[in-house]
């Protein structure tokens, strides 16, 4: 163990940085073998990941830092980026470039270049860009940034060798002094004036002519951090003072007043930039034809809303319809496997009660877990991330922009909850894509308001309760159905964005910048095996962790006894009259509590705490869940209001140490827990209340 | 120059412009400055979302929405 850590430590640090959405993640898992989920969209890396890559003798620690446009950090993720390549003293940066958009791209390249010059500039796309007509002279290119020049096409491991090569070379290479782009001489005069001084604290940490840019250009953000990696306040020393005061009134003299200063400092690069495309970069002057038909159908005044709504009810209908016969064969797998472990446990004569507490407990929750949840799953998703891949999801946050503007909210709260539609938990985290605070704040907060991974499996076989049948348009209807609670989940968040941006967090809606990538071509096989098999891993892993525990505790409840009468019995007798009130009964509301861990082994808990005392169901058959939910008392009424519970209610435990995590505050944690349990609450009960008022 | 001046968000769809400056102070500024968005650059408005906002802009290359409250904070003039 100790062998390994020194042997890692050893390990050069490379940065991969770059823009959002460039393909860097694909980068990243081309390097190092490491499935880190990707997609056609800006923001996807959340937080940093790092893995080993190989490349012959030579070998690296490879760190995926969230995407950024600017060292000039405006939000979470890219003060995380800027902080890495700043203080992270990695030993080289690539610099990972989309080249159909290489001139925005170069902006950011050139910041990094004014803080080191161990660079290697990877230019991905470069299939794309060549389908495109756009040229780039990768050799031109390379002597005007003065550092090498790659071009890759990540995705079918083009180039990737050739990054490897030069990659080793420029870590063992001589280290060069960072690029300097020219100020005007008032600007260069000020900052001649800070750098000696800045030379002197900083002690080679960092550039000292990148901290007196940044320091002129009152960039709070970096100073903060600055001060902290150095552990004194360099900006409040006497000398760094009289020195800053001193440019500064300089400047003013010179009519550098604080924005015309910014401005300057800041067109630097992207002058820069614009003159390096110009002469690197053969572009054709009309954009892609293709995208722009393709947006004006997908975004179009007429076509876009029902264009959504309709891929959104073809996606939802071919997961159920999809799913029955998987998890009829499941179950019935699941059955048989049963029956031979019974069997097999009765002929080692084990007691009869360690037979019941392993199959009637543990196995069966454990089978309905899997069986009645893997299906759909590993068909969602596939679907989900073919869209994802293709670029559509940005295209919905863009048409829906407009309502989340309305509830002052930011329109990249679509894509937190489009996030929180595979998991509560990376939605939350997710959150940092969006710059202002307050905006974030609200995104968490209403994050577990999309049915995630585990209740999407619960609704489908809820409303497979409601609307039974096999004929077609029954499978329509309740692909229907579930479109709607889903829609119901968006446009209760838009309700409780718009109240808590009216009361506890107030304000008015920051600036929005939203990037809309090219749509690229999805790659079908490789994302239908991947996913569906990340699915399989995810459930199974999750069945063994949370589902078979559930199961033994709800076997204990429901077979220790106390005068007669089971633990489980007493439980859910007490919640009873509580759950009653809201449509539920007492074992709904006792599974919701004690699938807290988990949200998918609410269904399989409802399921073992009907059957404790009886035959069980065949799990994942849905006419005999229907079978014994009726003959447990339940009504359509008993099955809308457990929906809508399952829709609203508390996050499971994961989500809220993850809020807990981001907001860093046990009172915005506890309402995000409170917020939408009120919510579900409330609909529960005033759909009880109206059904019984009309029966 | 002899065109008026008017807002990015008065651009209509599939005309186009050059910045003339950026009326956006703070991070605002910043931001639309690292998009490229810099006195001189070429913009086209691209397309509108359903509801008339924000709309798709064509800047260096890349597509980039802007809500109409943003884009009328720069000032551009509209090329032939």
């Amino acid at each position: 163990m100790n062998h390994m850590e020194n042997n890692s430590s050893k390990l050069p640090v490379v940065a991969l940085a770059g823009n959002p959405n460039v393909g860097k993640s694909t980068v990243f898992n081309t390097l190092t073998g490491l499935r880190q989920h990707t997609g056609n969209w800006a923001g996807k890396t959340v937080s940093t990941a790092s893995g080993q890559c190989t490349y012959g003798s030579f070998s690296c620690t490879l760190v995926d830092i969230p995407g950024s446009y600017s060292l000039y950090a405006q939000s979470a993720e890219e003060e995380a980026a800027r902080d890495f390549l700043c203080f992270g003293n990695p030993d080289a940066v690539i610099v990972v470039c989309d080249a159909t958009t290489l001139e925005r791209n170069l902006n950011l390249v050139l910041q990094i270049l004014e803080l080191t010059s161990r660079v290697v500039v990877c230019i991905n796309l470069m299939d794309e860009a060549g389908k495109k007509n756009i040229r780039v002279n990768l050799s031109k290119l390379s002597d005007l940034l003065g550092v090498p020049v790659v071009g890759t096409s990540a995705r079918d491991g083009k180039g990737i060798d050739q990054l490897m090569k030069v990659l080793e070379k420029t870590i063992a290479g001589k280290s060069r002094p960072p690029l300097r782009i020219e100020c005007p001489s008032a600007v260069e005069n000020a900052v001649s004036l800070l750098e000696p001084v800045l030379s002197e604290h900083l002690m080679g940490r960092l550039p000292a002519r990148f901290a007196a840019l940044h320091i002129l250009d009152s960039d709070p953000g970096l100073t903060n951090s600055l001060n902290q990696f150095l552990g004194f306040s360099l900006d409040q020393l006497p000398d760094v003072q009289a020195a800053l005061f001193k440019a500064k009134r300089y400047l003013e003299e010179q009519g550098f007043f604080e924005e015309k200063l910014r401005d300057t400092i800041a067109s630097r690069p992207v002058a820069l930039a614009g003159n390096i495309c110009s002469e690197s970069v053969c572009a054709p002057s009309v954009s892609s034809n293709r995208d722009r038909k393709l947006d004006r159908f997908f975004t179009g005044k007429w076509t876009g809303i029902p264009i959504m709504l309709l891929l959104l009810a073809v996606v939802l209908w071919l997961t159920m319809t999809g799913a029955n016969y998987p998890s009829s064969l499941l179950a019935a797998g699941f059955a048989w496997l049963e029956d031979h472990l019974r069997q097999g446990l009765t002929a080692i004569s084990a007691p009869a009660w360690t037979i019941s507490l392993l199959t009637d407990g543990i196995f069966h929750v454990l089978a309905t877990v899997v069986s009645v949840m893997l299906p759909p799953m590993a068909i969602f998703f596939p679907l989900f991330t073919l869209l994802e891949d293709f670029g559509y999801l940005p295209r919905v946050a863009f048409n829906l922009d407009k309502c989340f503007q309305k509830a002052c909210a930011c329109g990249k709260q679509c894509l937190t909850m489009l996030m929180s539609l595979g998991c509560n938990a990376v939605g939350v985290a997710g959150a940092k894509i969006i710059d202002s605070p307050r905006e974030r704040l609200i995104a968490i907060l209403t994050s577990s308001l999309m049915p995630c991974n585990g209740r999407f499996p619960t609704l489908v076989a809820l409303i497979g309760f409601i609307f039974v049948g096999s004929s077609l348009l029954s499978s329509v209807f309740s692909a229907l159905l579930l479109a709607g609670v889903i829609l119901l989940g968006i446009i209760v968040t838009f309700l409780l964005s718009r109240l808590l941006s009216a009361t506890i967090l107030k304000g008015i809606p920051s600036s929005f910048t939203l990037e809309l990538p090219p749509y690229r071509r999805p790659q079908i096989g490789k994302v239908i095996v991947r996913s569906v098999l990340d699915r399989t891993l995810f459930v199974l892993g999750r069945a063994v962790s949370v589902a078979a525990p559930a199961g033994l505790v709800i076997w204990l409840l429901a077979n220790l006894t106390i005068d007669g009468t089971s633990i489980l019995q007493y439980c859910t007798g007490f919640l009873d009259p509580v759950a009653r009130l809201f449509g539920m009964d007492g074992v709904i509301l006792f599974a919701f509590i004690l699938g807290f861990p988990a949200n998918e082994i609410v269904l399989p808990l409802i399921l073992m705490a009907y059957t404790a005392s009886g035959t069980l169901p065949d799990a994942g058959n849905v006419n005999e869940i229907r079978a014994l939910l009726t003959a447990n008392g339940w009504t359509w009424l008993t099955a809308s209001c457990t929906i809508l519970f399952s829709l609203m209610h508390w996050p499971c435990s994961t989500t809220l140490l993850t809020i807990r995590k981001e907001t860093k505050s046990l009172k915005w944690t506890f309402l995000a827990a409170a917020l939408p349990t009120a919510a579900g609450l409330l609909a529960c009960f005033v759909l009880t209340q109206i059904s019984r008022i009309i029966t | 120059m002899s065109s008026p001046k008017l807002p990015l968000s008065n651009v209509r769809v599939g005309q186009r412009a050059a910045v003339a400056n950026l009326e956006a102070s703070g991070p605002m500024r910043r931001r639309l400055m690292d998009l490229g968005l810099t006195a001189g650059a070429q913009v086209e408005c691209l397309h509108r979302s359903p509801w008339g906002d924000p709309a798709a802009y064509a800047i260096r290359g890349a597509v980039i929405a802007l809500r109409d409250c943003d884009s009328a904070k720069i000032s551009v003039i509209p090329l032939p």
